[in-house]
């Protein structure tokens, strides 16, 4: 049977999704590329998925836990900033790979067609792949310190989809933007390195709230990395309590960002190659 | 079969263009700064506010059919919308106006080797590229042996392909390639890669992927292959439609439209040096028989005949003629001269006149040459045009043997034999003193 196709202006709207899941095969060969080359010809191989956060982590607990003494929810303060930092290295750099995607890709994309959501999603996989990896630090640190999972582990892939959607929606943005503005290039590096000053990846929310009540504590969580890493820290050691109010309004912004990166890759995404 | 397996209707695709920055893309700063400007001059003047984009439509109003099995080449000179034509058909760029409608999956080979990674190893590279060419894991696999096959790479299918020879590397992209079996196959230039031998390879592939009932689309500037291999042939002049029919006609029409630009008028020509007593007019290509030719054939004769006017009032002697012929280098192959080939010419008397250039034999290697053309009268320069323009060389069959010469092996050819003879070290050295 022959599959009819019309091709025609502002057309390839009305079967996107359907082409999306159509070249679900094509999806999938992009991310295993991009895991398989990730650490070619690199000594120590995907190690580098593990040292790096680790080595972020021992800093990260000496400095704020050792010296600066900020208090950590009753557990050891490396589990807390660990709790914080695997999903922060997810999210960061599921942002900034998946912003440059189509950038990297250009050759691809003035060449084939394909719906080209497929190349920020599948660079948001290859980060997720990293992560997976990397979440044998968690398992080894809550071991050292005796840290007893509660029943709330189980609803840690609820919060990592929740890392998903946050990555994806400013990732989808920064990369449709990045192929006319090639701006975003200078930009993208900054905010991932001031968003780590800005989350809490190092010290908990509680001690924010300690300091500027629950006013602070919200304005905080105008970031949607907020979230997700009180729902970590929720999950994993079971002693800090979600705040609703902040986890609602970073969640928000989550979607919202979502929804945005997906309606301006969408409207963008027809000029790519006449503009990559 | 009633209904085409193509059918473009009125299609056309406009892009704008800059003329202010030559950048593809834009900086956030000039698009801050050109909005800043608009709402400051938004009360003094209602200009366009971006005057410095133009439309230009690269593909105008065009439409035709096609049924399925049928081979269509499409030609045009550069600019004229094929490469445009082809990126609409495979999805990649949406058209502005019109419509498409195909009744069958498209697989588009716009690029030999897209999407090919050299960090990845052959055996990886060809699940890859089947995939990013359209092609679903279980199709590349129960193909797998014939792609490497046909590659001719099979000990190196685990070498990372960054190590692979050029050569290597281009017979294993177009293999993945060639084991496409969509039911529309678009292909543009991809077949001027490889060596000769792989080429021949190809274009067989291609015959076969045609006589399997498949419809295939096709850009080439090779004539030759275009005739080959197609039955229909699409023309198209300035992004718009000129012409559809059978192959043979719409190549020889194509031909005379680049003949009517091969010959070329110097009328407006400024970058001219000399007295100006003679000019060159234009210059026309022709065959032993003295019919116009668009290109010159390897190994038979070439005329090179130049229009040129004496505006001196009188008649003229010791004229000098020469056209230096160039590389596409632009290193000088060779020169055709009076004074070396000859006398000067006889005495020019005051009008119109056809200096010939008569070559018995085309000895230049197939390829593009530009040109030079000098005029002295009496030791002073009387007209100079550094390079005037430009003729093609196209392969011919130069050794009589039934072989053609291939592009990129050389600058120009030679006759020569070769012989075989017994022990021949020592009296071949002899023969050479």
């Amino acid at each position: 049977m022959m599959e009819k196709l019309v091709i025609e202006a502002g057309r390839s709207e009305a079967h996107y999704w359907r082409d999306l899941w159509r070249f679900r095969e094509l999806f999938g060969f992009l991310a295993w590329r991009d895991i398989l080359v990730r650490y070619k010809q690199t000594a120590i191989g995907v190690a580098w998925a593990v040292i790096r956060p680790l080595l972020t982590i021992l800093i990260g607990a000496g400095i704020f836990g050792g010296l600066a003494q900020l208090p950590s929810d009753g557990v050891p303060y490396a589990v807390l900033v660990c709790a914080g930092t695997l999903p922060w290295y997810f999210f960061s750099s599921a942002l900034s790979e998946s912003a440059n995607s189509l950038v990297g890709n250009a050759n691809l994309i003035s060449k084939i067609y394909f719906p080209r959501m497929i190349l920020p999603a599948s660079a948001v996989v290859v980060a997720f792949v990293d992560f997976a990896i990397s979440l044998v630090i968690l398992g080894g640190l809550m071991l050292w310190y005796g840290v007893m999972p509660s029943w709330r582990l189980l609803t840690l892939p609820l919060f990592i989809l929740l890392g998903f959607v946050a990555a994806m929606g400013p990732g989808l943005l920064f990369t449709a933007l990045n192929v006319k503005y090639r701006d975003f290039r200078y930009i993208i590096p900054f905010v991932v390195q001031f968003g780590l000053f800005i989350s809490p990846v190092f010290y908990s929310t509680t001690a924010i709230q300690e300091r500027f009540g629950d006013t602070g504590r919200v304005i905080v969580a105008l970031n949607p990395m907020v979230g997700i890493i009180d729902g970590f820290r929720w999950a994993i050691c079971g002693t800090t309590d979600i705040h609703w109010p902040s986890f609602a309004l970073s969640t928000g912004l989550s979607v919202l960002l979502l929804v945005l990166g997906v309606w301006y890759f969408r409207r963008t995404e027809k000029t790519f190659a006449d503009v990559i | 079969m009633a209904e085409p397996i193509i059918r473009v209707e009125n299609l056309g695709k406009c892009y704008r263009i800059r003329h202010e920055t030559r950048e593809r893309y834009t900086a956030l700063r000039d698009v801050i700064a050109r909005k800043a400007k608009g709402i400051f001059n938004r009360a003094s003047s209602n200009r366009h506010p971006e005057s410095g984009e133009e439309d230009f439509w690269a593909l105008k109003d065009v439409s035709f059919e096609i049924k399925q099995g049928e081979v269509v080449g499409i030609i045009g000179r550069n600019g004229a919308g094929k490469s445009t034509l082809l990126k609409i058909l495979s999805r990649i760029t949406e058209p502005t106006k019109g419509r498409i409608t195909l009744n069958g999956r498209v697989a588009s080979l716009l690029e030999v080797g897209t999407g090919f990674h050299p960090e990845l190893t052959g055996r990886e590279n060809i699940f890859l590229n089947g995939a990013i060419l359209g092609m679903t894991k279980a199709e590349i696999r129960s193909k797998f042996d014939e792609i490497v096959a046909f590659a001719e790479v099979e000990k190196f299918l685990d070498t990372p392909v960054k190590r692979y020879s050029s050569g290597m590397y281009v017979r294993l992209a177009f293999a993945v390639a060639a084991h496409l079996e969509p039911e529309i196959l678009v292909i543009d230039e991809v077949l001027a890669v490889g060596d000769a031998e792989f080429q021949k390879k190809c274009l067989g592939k291609m015959g076969e992927v045609a006589r399997g009932g498949r419809t295939v689309l096709f850009v080439s500037h090779q004539m030759a292959a275009v005739q080959n291999l197609c039955q229909t042939g699409v023309r198209l002049v300035n992004g718009m439609l000129q012409e559809v029919g059978p192959v043979g006609p719409v190549i020889k029409n194509y031909l005379t439209q680049t003949h009517q630009i091969a010959q070329s008028s110097f009328a407006n020509r400024r970058d001219r040096q000399g007295t100006g007593k003679i000019r060159f007019e234009e210059v026309l290509l022709r065959d032993a028989a003295g019919c116009s030719v668009a290109a010159f054939d390897c190994g038979a004769a070439a005329v090179m005949a130049l229009r040129v006017t004496n505006h001196s009032g009188g008649p003229l002697r010791f004229v000098r003629v020469a056209v230096g012929v160039d590389n596409d280098l632009g290193q000088r192959i060779t020169v055709w001269s009076t004074h070396l080939a000859e006398k000067d010419l006889p005495e020019v008397n005051a009008s119109v006149h056809e200096v010939k250039v008569l070559v018995p034999r085309m000895t230049l290697a197939p390829g593009r040459y530009g040109y030079t053309l000098f005029c002295s009268v009496n030791g002073e320069t009387a007209d100079w045009i550094k390079n005037a323009g430009s003729f093609d060389v196209e392969p011919g069959d130069f050794f009589g043997s039934g072989q053609l010469p291939e592009a990129g092996q050389g600058w120009f050819l030679m006759e020569h034999q070769f012989d075989l003879s017994r022990g021949g070290a020592a009296s071949s050295g002899a023969a050479l003193n």
